[in-house]
């Protein structure tokens, strides 16, 4: 699709400072050619800066960035071949659609017959033909982003980005739009760098996911690998919830450690983890309640418990920490101040450095 | 020259689409270029007559429109020989490829180098030899002797600057943006040749002797002069100093205004009052009038021929008498002129109090009074205090009613305009009352944004707010009408007697209907020739129009090319160029029109005298304006489409051109209005700097007063206010729709004037 096909994106160390106040600290990564990664974190992480840095929109204080091969640390926004969907659309209010999706081509020096079919072309691929003459503000909001997706791919670019492209539109839309976005960088076999504070959205959406947090990345990889082995607290806790509890590794032994969790014991991949006293990440749909005792399961009273339809949500008291629960049995549901046990799914619980 | 070109820029994505990064940017190129070809054609001096008049090109390549080149090989103008050195390092940058590391260092020294020699060279040769003092003692002669900088020089000049500034841009500042560099360099270059130099050229004037030596014990003691501090007055004595009359009026216009214009405000927007559309008349009226053309109207009511006085001697037997000229007419007259002003701002913030606060004190059963008084009042406080100090520094700024109606009142305005053109030529002293009357403004200006700015209580939130605005109490009410109506009266009688004066014989004594003012002034007649325009205000008015005209876009453009500069981009040392931007703001125009004389009179850069002085001043004296407008109009817009926009590929220029300035309209509509008027009724710095040749309308009409031709000075003054209002009608038809009023209130910009 791209007229030079998708270009990979790699930062050597880059940091960028504003006065004495770092937005981002030497982040190192690459985005493969022709992938999704999302730039997931918290608000403040420094994931927009990230994605400006790799627009040009701001430059790095220090480190390299590269774009398909060649070194564009020193060059301007315009210098690039990268194009970027705007968290507001900035779609321009005095321009029709057609005029807006065709400024790329029309400031480049294209003559106009050529920018305008360019532009029809876009805006066919997402579906806005016969809105040429229309003015953005006589859009709605899912029009409006994809007169602005397509205005972004009309220069085909060797790397698109997103920026939280659906912070504006209502939870509805944005489970069809992400799917839209990501069945067009497959189709078009592009580059997209995506930022989200939304974690679901970035596990659905992304090839890998970088985790960000206090302008450095937490950890980065595939959306599964993210879920199932978070190397830090953070991003167990970030990455769909987690109960973080505190848990005694008696002995460790190759890749396995024994784990003492109130009167529990679990025998659970070692992670790395030292005998002593360490973290214990806790899925809310890895904790089963029963009325019944087991041998490993661990008493509980609830403290509170909320339905909400497809599921019930309790919070726990159990070996010595209030655990968030979620509880598919919605038919029988528990009482505040109920006595229950508790069993855990092993592939829920996962060690983690304290 | 190519500075603001974005030639070069087009070459980026054509063709496959792959850059060629190697070459460098044409623009950079032809400005290297442009500078050489100057330095080796073109006149290096500033020529005597036009141009074009090709007197010049008698002797050249030397003579007096010899080029740099010519004139520095064989000429005998030697100190013009090292500016060659730049010049050839900054072609042999050319021959670099943009990858090249040592491109930017190259061009940096070759635009930093042959700026601080022209700069050196300029100064320390002037008109009558060496620049410095020391250079004469070194050398033990009076040295070599050189004109102003012409055609060459300013273009050399030019080059020079887009090298150092391109230079730095493929060093990647600003974000390595060529054009955003070359501007904020252009800009800077301006702004310390026409605000700062003439600055520094008033302090380097108080504390030289006449004979041009260092002398800080005669600063001292002109300083400490007892015409400016003496207290004689507090004594019994005749009269105080000028500077304790300035700041007495001051304060004086300070208060009045303020309260008149709260109480204009709370009429507006707080009571049944039906005429609103006329108070908003009577509020813009005195904007677009020349500042002295109330000082006139009132010597003709007041004067002792004046209508008011012949009335009462007639009617009551009261005597006429010279009550008007002095401080009651001076303070009644800057009432009268700058009560809109502070209408204009209380309005703004009156309107700016959330009413859902006065609902909130009233469920908690507050009366309206104490509503008023707790709640309401010390919301509008500071903005009360931001009045005072905007009609405290306008009393003092102004000259033209001080001029008209002073008398032997003298204010630190008009003592300047007396000590550079009256019996007693002192430029020293006249230079220390400038210095006294910046500080004055600038400590005014200092209070308004230190300590208002930290006190400003906006209300005005995002959210709509459906409260209704309480009705004043019944005590304020009363108060505020008392105040308004008498006001609101004479207002309209002023104006009555501006726009009946030109047609009558002579006002107060002889009411004739007659058009002979207004022949006097705009007769054309029908010769052989064709028409020829022989009243006696045509040439000044033909002028006042050229330098309005060419002024007006000229303010706009650089005040809003600042604007987006501040606003949209991050350099290192913003807050400075910011102030340097804002400080002619603050400067009042008598001290404007001296500076300008003392910096500008002599080489390396001679103006005075010529058109181009006239507009150089109204440029930079209202390009705040322009950049306020600009601010507040690009706070508006959102800053990720300039952003979109440079992602696709469009250089920051194209950004500016296609996507911000047609967003920017309002802003670049009030831009042109205000600087077209400032220009048209501007008396204070100009009255320094026009000549025979180039005289200006408010100038001819204050002659005119002087003289004593009251109604010809009348129908001349009604005659500008009826252009400005046409010319205002035709701006916003050209560049653009702009809702009047609703946000005018909120954004009112006054400088010293």
């Amino acid at each position: 699709m791209s007229r030079n096909g998708p270009a990979s994106v790699e930062f050597r160390n880059v940091s960028k400072l504003y006065g004495g106040v770092t937005a981002v600290n030497d982040v190192s990564f690459t985005i493969e050619p022709g992938t999704l990664v999302t730039l997931l974190g918290p608000s403040g992480c420094g994931k927009t800066t990230t994605l400006r840095l790799i627009a040009g929109l701001e430059m790095a204080t220090s480190g390299q960035i590269i774009i398909g091969g060649r070194d564009v640390t020193n060059l301007s926004a315009s210098e690039r071949d990268v194009s970027m969907v705007f968290q507001s659309y900035a779609l321009f209010p005095h321009m029709s659609v057609l005029d807006n999706v065709a400024y790329g081509p029309s400031v480049s020096g294209e003559p106009k017959q050529k920018a305008h079919a360019m532009a029809r072309e876009k805006l066919e691929l997402v579906g806005l033909k016969g809105f040429e003459k229309r003015m953005p503000s006589e859009l709605s909001g899912g029009q409006q982003q994809r007169v602005a997706v397509a205005r972004a791919l009309v220069l085909e670019p060797q790397v698109l980005l997103f920026d939280e492209p659906l912070s504006n539109l209502d939870a509805k839309l944005r489970r069809r739009v992400r799917e839209d976005i990501r069945r067009l960088q497959r189709d078009l076999n592009l580059t997209v760098a995506y930022v989200t504070h939304d974690q679901e959205e970035a596990l659905a959406v992304s090839d890998r996911v970088i985790v960000m947090s206090n302008a450095a990345i937490a950890q980065s990889g595939t959306p599964r690998e993210l879920y199932e082995q978070p190397a830090s607290l953070f991003v167990a806790d970030f990455i769909g919830d987690s109960n973080i509890v505190p848990i005694e590794i008696e002995s460790v032994s190759g890749d396995r450690a024994v784990a003492l969790y109130g009167e529990a014991r679990f025998e659970l991949p070692s992670r790395g983890a030292k005998p002593g006293a360490a973290k214990l990440g806790l899925r809310p749909d890895a904790i089963n309640l029963s009325a019944a005792a087991a041998p490993d399961a661990l008493p509980g009273r609830i403290l509170h418990a909320a339905y909400l339809g497809k599921h019930m949500e309790y919070t726990v008291l159990a070996g010595g920490a209030e655990l968030f629960v979620v509880d598919r049995r919605v038919k029988q549901p528990l009482a505040v101040g109920d006595e229950t046990n508790l069993t855990f799914d092993r592939d829920g619980m996962t060690v983690l450095p304290a | 020259m190519t500075s603001l070109s974005p030639t070069g820029d087009a070459v980026a994505l054509a063709g496959d689409g792959q850059r060629t990064a190697t070459r460098i940017n044409a623009s950079t190129r032809w400005s290297v270029l442009t500078g050489a070809a100057a330095y080796a054609l073109l006149p290096w001096y500033l020529l005597e007559g036009s141009f074009f008049s090709t007197a010049w090109m008698a002797d050249w390549p030397l003579g007096k429109g010899g080029s740099g080149l010519a004139l520095g090989l064989l000429g005998g103008a030697w100190q013009l020989v090292p500016i060659l050195i730049p010049l050839i390092v900054g072609l042999w940058a050319l021959t670099m490829n943009k990858d090249n590391p040592r491109l930017s260092q190259t061009l940096i020294a070759a635009g930093a180098g042959g700026l601080a020699l022209m700069i050196i060279e300029g100064f320390a040769i002037r008109h009558a030899g060496w620049g410095f003092d020391f250079l004469k003692t070194l050398t033990g002669w009076e040295g070599p002797r050189q004109g102003g900088m012409g055609f060459g020089a300013f273009f050399v000049a030019g080059s020079f600057l887009v090298m150092l500034c391109h230079g730095l841009a493929y060093r990647g500042y600003c974000r390595g943006d060529v054009f955003i560099v070359t501007s904020i360099g252009a800009i800077i270059a301006l702004i310390g040749v026409f605000v700062f130099m003439p600055i520094i050229a008033v302090l380097q004037s108080a504390f030289l002797d006449l004979d041009g030596r260092f002398a800080p014990a005669e600063f001292v003691t002109k300083f400490l002069d007892s015409s400016i501090w003496g207290l004689d007055c507090l004594a019994g004595g005749v009269r105080c100093g000028v500077a304790w009359n300035t700041l007495f009026l001051g304060v004086l216009v300070g208060v009045m205004t303020t309260a008149l214009g709260l109480a204009f405000a709370l009429i507006a927007t707080r009571t049944g009052f039906k005429a609103k559309g006329a108070l908003r008349l009577l509020s813009v009226l005195p904007i677009i009038t020349p500042p002295f053309v109330i000082g006139l109207a009132l010597i003709l009511l007041f004067g002792r021929s004046g209508v008011a006085s012949t009335f009462l001697s007639d009617w009551f037997d009261i005597p006429p008498s010279r009550w008007i000229y002095g401080l009651p007419g001076v303070l009644i007259a800057q009432m009268l002129a700058f009560t809109p002003i502070a209408f204009l701002v209380l309005i703004g913030v009156v309107q700016g109090i959330s009413p859902a606060l006065e609902e909130a004190t009233q469920t908690l059963r507050a009366t309206r009074w104490t509503t008023f008084r707790t709640v309401t009042w010390p919301l509008m406080r500071p903005g009360v205090a931001n009045a005072f100090l905007l009609g405290f520094v306008e009393s003092m700024a102004d000259f033209g009613n001080p001029l008209v109606l002073g008398g032997n009142f003298e204010v630190l305005s008009t003592k300047i305009f007396f000590a550079v053109v009256g019996a007693a030529v002192d430029p020293g002293k006249a230079a220390v009352l400038a210095i006294i009357l910046l500080a004055f403004t600038l400590a005014a200006f200092w209070l308004q944004n230190s300590w208002l700015g930290k006190k400003n209580y906006t209300t005005v939130t995002g959210k709509g707010d459906s409260g209704l605005p309480q009705p004043l109490p019944r005590r304020i009410a009363i108060l505020s009408y008392g105040t308004a109506i008498p006001w609101a009266i004479l207002t309209i009688v002023v104006y009555v007697i501006i726009f009946v004066g030109g047609f009558v014989r002579t006002m107060g004594r002889d009411y004739t209907p007659t058009l002979i003012h207004y022949l006097t002034a705009f007769r054309i007649e029908q010769t052989d020739h064709g028409l020829f325009f022989s009243g006696s205000a045509w040439n000044s008015l033909f002028t006042t129009l050229e330098v309005a005209a060419v002024s007006a876009p000229l303010t706009a453009a650089i005040g809003i090319l600042t604007a987006w500069l501040l606003t949209r981009n991050r350099f290192a040392g913003q807050r400075f160029f910011e102030f340097g931007t804002m400080l002619s703001f603050a400067i009042p125009g008598t001290v404007v029109g001296v500076s300008y004389i003392l910096a500008f009179n002599i080489p390396p850069i001679e103006l005075t005298g010529g058109g181009l002085i006239l507009i150089i001043c109204f440029v930079f004296r209202n390009m705040p304006v322009g950049v306020r407008s600009g601010i507040a109009g690009l706070s508006q817009l959102d800053k990720s489409l300039d952003e979109a926009s440079l992602t696709l590929g469009a250089r920051s220029f194209t950004t500016l051109r296609r996507v911000v300035l047609p967003l920017l309209r309002p802003a670049i509509v009030a831009s042109l209005v205000y600087s077209f008027v400032r220009a048209m009724t501007a008396v204070s710095a100009v009255i320094f700097l026009v000549s025979a040749e180039y005289n200006l309308a408010t100038n001819y009409i204050v002659g005119r007063v002087e003289a004593g031709e009251f109604g010809l000075a009348i129908a001349y003054s009604s005659a500008l206010i009826v252009i400005m209002i046409a010319a205002i009608a035709l701006i916003q038809f050209f560049v653009g729709e702009r809702k009047l009023g609703r946000r005018g209130a909120n954004e009112v910009v006054v400088g010293a004037g």
